[in-house]
């Protein structure tokens, strides 16, 4: 395995662009390892690469029941940004964006990190109002956030409906710039291509089936390929969360909901921010290839398969038409799902547990990509030191029993209303 | 769509619903003396299964009565039939 150069896609382009060695080679879990992370998405191959990279830990492994890239980190609508209210949240997220802004070239491999920018539309003065103290709240934070005028939108974006005919009249927006997208599987295959290059084992095809104990601690995992003796296992499972935690004997304070997006025929650039509706849920973004990328809300009970329903995405549609009357014309390519680990405050937890060697990074909700980088370093840190990091310290298991709940919507103990 | 067995008035599309959470945690029932530690685990944890899960929904389009269903979480089966659940919802 070798970086990539200019010079080596000279060469290759002169050979055809036959002769590309394996972006990944295949290896198989060897009998022990210093710490394990369970899960290959973007959470455990983030979390690996920063344990080898910034704590020079590289007789580790990360292990995926099936393939790289196959679980949520390649099902999202691939927006990046650090627009929230609370200091814990807007923290953690600013300190991914910042690592996003420089990822390609740190990972050697082109994440197309886009900082195309964020817009939130507000359809009356009270919403703009609070807008402004969004706003507010992340320029003490030092965030960039920026509120726009009808006349502004306008001219940033010329489909959306600004008419006051319009179903929802628009009445201004807050306006983060540096947010963006990123080529969501390419985050999957960059951090594990860089972790790999550090000597980190990933492996695929490999399901953690077990956690075993011994006096309180971790001690190995078993496998479908086998036992592996380790002190430490980080999850980074997502919708898997609960039953991993499970075999541990820890119950989270979790909930799995299915979580639908959809995308339309490529069409030629329209749209060059991402936009959401101020009303419903609803987030749209065209891609690099043309395509218009949109999402709402979850399906709303308890669920476990990535088959859902229309009615979620029918809804998401109709906000769309409502800003967008001309987007009727599109043609649908194709509509997805996956399982979202919905925390009962709306937060991620990042936290020890009872269980000496045991790291739980869970709960992301429908948020997870953005904070990608962050969490690699924050649980690779947390795993490294056995101490919790300060961007982590918010986000401990134990908040559901001191209080300290952090729910930047405040709907209470019902994940299926969170956003 | 999925299809849910009101136990008044039969079953309908899923939209005429109002979702209401897992149905299995038990209030404590003595809430004056509760420890911290269950009234938390009442209020925030959950088993989360992947298959059975009894569960409150109401019917908001309809007779916005409360109930009880037992649903699999993976097939969206519904396994048993929805109780009347008077006087009591999430
Ligand atoms: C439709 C949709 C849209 C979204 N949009 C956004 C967005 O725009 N912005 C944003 O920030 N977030 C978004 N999210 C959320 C985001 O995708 C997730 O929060 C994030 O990807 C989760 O972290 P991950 O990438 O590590 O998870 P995953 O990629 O799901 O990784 C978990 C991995 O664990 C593996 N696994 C499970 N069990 C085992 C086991 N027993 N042994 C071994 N491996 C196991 C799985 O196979 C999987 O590959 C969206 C999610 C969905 C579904
Ligand atoms: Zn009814």
């Amino acid at each position: 395995m070798k970086n990539y150069s200019i010079w080596s896609l000279f060469r290759n382009a002169f050979s055809g662009h036959r002769s590309w060695p394996q972006a990944l080679p295949d290896v198989a879990p060897q009998e022990q390892y210093d710490a394990v992370i369970v899960g290959g998405g973007g959470h455990g191959l983030a979390t690996a690469y920063y344990l080898a990279k910034n704590h020079g830990i590289t007789h580790i492994a990360v292990l995926e029941k099936s393939w790289l890239g196959g679980g949520n980190v390649a099902r999202n609508t691939t927006i990046v940004r650090s627009n929230y209210f609370h200091d814990a949240r807007g923290r953690l997220t600013e300190q991914a964006l910042k690592l996003w802004e420089n990822l390609s070239r740190e990972l050697n491999f082109n994440v197309m990190f886009s900082p195309r920018g964020i817009l939130n539309l507000a359809h009356s003065t009270a919403q703009l109002d609070d807008y402004a103290r969004l706003g507010n709240a992340m320029a003490v934070r030092g965030v960039d956030a920026e509120l726009l005028t009808v006349g502004q939108i306008k001219a940033l974006v010329p489909y959306l409906d600004t008419s006051p005919e319009a179903r929802f009249p628009i009445t201004g927006g807050l306006m983060q710039r540096r947010a963006g997208t990123a080529r969501h599987d390419a985050v999957a295959w960059g951090y594990g291509r860089a972790a790999a290059l550090r000597g980190v084992d990933i492996v695929q095809n490999c399901e953690v089936t077990s956690i075993v104990r011994q006096g309180g601690k971790v001690i190995a995992i078993d496998t479908t390929r086998g036992r592996i003796r380790t002190p430490k296992v980080g999850i980074c499972v997502a919708g898997a969360s609960s039953r991993m935690a499970e075999l541990a004997e820890i119950r989270l304070p979790l909930e799995n909901h299915l979580l639908q997006a959809c995308v339309t025929e490529p069409v030629k650039p329209i749209l060059n921010t991402i936009v959401t509706h101020g009303l419903f849920n609803f987030y749209i973004s065209q891609t690099d290839k043309g395509e218009l990328v949109m999402g709402g809300d979850i399906d709303g009970y308890n669920r476990y398969s990535t088959f859902g329903e229309l009615p979620p995405l029918e809804a998401a549609i109709r906000a769309c038409l409502s800003l967008f009357p001309s987007f009727s014309r599109l043609r649908l390519m194709r509509t997805w799902g996956g399982v979202v680990d919905m925390s009962m405050d709306g937060s991620p937890i990042l936290s020890k547990t009872s269980l000496d060697g045991f790291y739980i990074n869970a709960g992301w909700c429908y948020g997870g990509f953005k904070a990608t980088p962050a969490v690699g370093q924050v649980l690779a840190q947390m795993m490294a030191t056995d101490e919790t990091p300060e961007l982590a310290a918010p986000f401990v298991l134990d908040r559901f029993h001191s209080g300290h709940i952090i729910a930047e919507e405040g709907k209470g103990p019902k994940p299926w209303l969170y956003h | 769509m999925l299809r849910i067995p009101c136990p008044y008035c039969g079953e309908r599309d899923r939209t005429e619903f109002t979702y209401g959470g897992d149905a299995s945690v038990q209030r404590p029932a003595d809430t004056a003396h509760v420890s911290d530690k269950a009234w938390d685990n009442y209020l925030y944890f959950r088993d989360n299964p992947a298959g059975e899960h009894r569960e409150y929904w109401q019917h908001n389009l309809g007779c916005r009565q409360w109930f009880t269903l037992v649903r699999n979480t993976v097939t969206n089966e519904v396994l048993k039939e929805s109780a009347a659940n008077p006087g009591s919802g999430p």
